[in-house]
């Protein structure tokens, strides 16, 4: 039985907040879960914590790139929060910019850019 | 055996006359040093020396590698050491020591068997030299790699210019060891700052050619996935052109010219934070 990470829903935003050592299988089981809990929950927006991640392999930037990928065709926009200076070090040096995630220092930062724009869009200057 | 009688015969024609000998090499090692080192210090070093000497040569052994010798090699460490602090040439440090030669040389009326005994005390002294040159060419490599850290250390400073903004103005050639250096302090500071706006300031780089664009934009990036956004400012018009001419893509990067525009333009940018992502998720 493997670890699984839970997906919280607060508002219509869902929070992934990892806070094991993410092994392949753990990953590709937390894709399956967050796919399917946008569909159930009709979320707008994921926010994935990796405040307590020290150690990323290719491997794991790829799945975050997607997972981004994924929740945008199931409409709802994900961010990732949180990353420490080694963990941004390390998938640089690997050549992983994770085009097309969105990135924010903190979750409350994270939560901030979810709320402004996306439906309420306002017109663009 | 023979070695023992040598030594001992050696140790005999040393303290013999001790206090003769030990100023003859003091006086020619301070001749070659030309006052640059306090004769009383020289003087000081050179007959702890002696006596060292003469305490392992009492010991019975040639041998400048064995017990007998260890507090002979533990002066001579500190001679050297001070030596390249203080700046002198390898020659001078290295003369210090094969100046007893010269002091102790046999003359006409030596006879054969402290000749013989001369020979084995040159060899060892030879010796004794090469260990001070080694001690003292690691200890010039040791301070010339504490003056690349200390550089490094000072070159790479992160301010903070307002809430939520930073920025870190570099100074010098960027190679991939600084560059390290930079990004791993620049991130920190956002994580410690709770920053989400970086500037890099590069008004004190004297050139940018394509590695040090990719150093650039490496950090940019590596800012970016910690959820920062980073502005290059300080482009001098001939790095502009450099940058042009050698194809160099910095993409959706926003650089400016100067520190001040960079500043104005991350302010707009966190206190609005609306029209800003707009262009680039």
């Amino acid at each position: 039985m493997t670890e699984r990470v839970p997906v919280l829903k607060i508002g219509d935003v869902l929070l992934v907040s990892i806070q094991v050592d993410l092994e392949d299988q753990i990953v590709l089981d937390l894709q399956e879960d967050l796919a399917s809990r946008i569909v159930d929950s009709g979320a707008r927006g994921v926010v994935i914590d990796i405040t307590a991640v020290e150690i990323v392999d290719s491997f794991v930037g790829r799945m975050l790139a997607t997972t981004a990928a994924i929740s945008r065709m199931l409409d709802a926009e994900t961010v990732v929060v949180g990353m420490r200076p080694a963990v941004a070090i390390t998938l640089v040096e690997l050549g992983l910019s994770l085009g097309g995630v969105r990135t924010a220092l903190t979750l409350e930062k994270g939560l901030n850019l979810l709320a402004r724009p996306g439906i309420d869009r306002p017109a663009q200057r | 055996m023979a070695e023992q009688a040598i030594s001992t015969r050696l140790v005999e024609l040393l303290t013999a006359r001790n206090e003769t000998l030990a100023s003859a090499w003091v006086e020619a090692v301070s001749r070659t040093l030309r006052g640059r080192i306090s004769v009383a210090e020289l003087d000081r070093e050179l007959h702890e020396l002696y006596t060292g000497l003469s305490a392992g040569l009492r010991e019975g052994a040639f041998d400048w590698q064995g017990e007998a010798f260890g507090e002979v090699r533990a002066l001579l460490t500190e001679l050297s050491r001070s030596r390249a602090r203080q700046g002198f040439t390898p020659t001078e440090t290295a003369t210090s020591v094969l100046a007893l030669k010269d002091v102790l040389a046999p003359t006409a009326d030596t006879p054969a068997q402290d000749i013989h005994a001369y020979l084995q005390l040159s060899k060892l002294v030879d010796a004794l030299a090469l260990f001070t040159l080694e001690v003292y060419a690691k200890t010039r490599e040791e301070i010339i790699s504490a003056q690349a850290e200390q550089l490094m250390e000072l070159s790479t400073p992160v301010v903070k210019l307002w809430d939520g903004v930073v920025a870190v103005p570099l100074v010098g050639t960027l190679d991939s060891a600084r560059t390290q250096v930079v990004m791993e302090k620049l991130l920190q500071a956002l994580v410690d700052i709770n920053a989400d706006q970086a500037i890099i300031d590069i008004t004190g780089v004297p050139a940018v050619d394509t590695e040090v664009a990719q150093h650039l934009l490496k950090t940019v990036v590596a800012a970016r996935l910690m959820g920062a956004e980073c502005i290059i400012s300080g482009i001098r018009p001939q790095i502009a052109q450099t940058i042009v001419a050698l194809g160099i893509q910095f993409g959706d990067i926003v650089t400016k010219a100067s520190l001040a525009d960079a500043l104005k333009h991350a302010l707009r940018n966190s206190s609005a934070d609306l029209p800003v992502n707009g262009g680039q998720a």
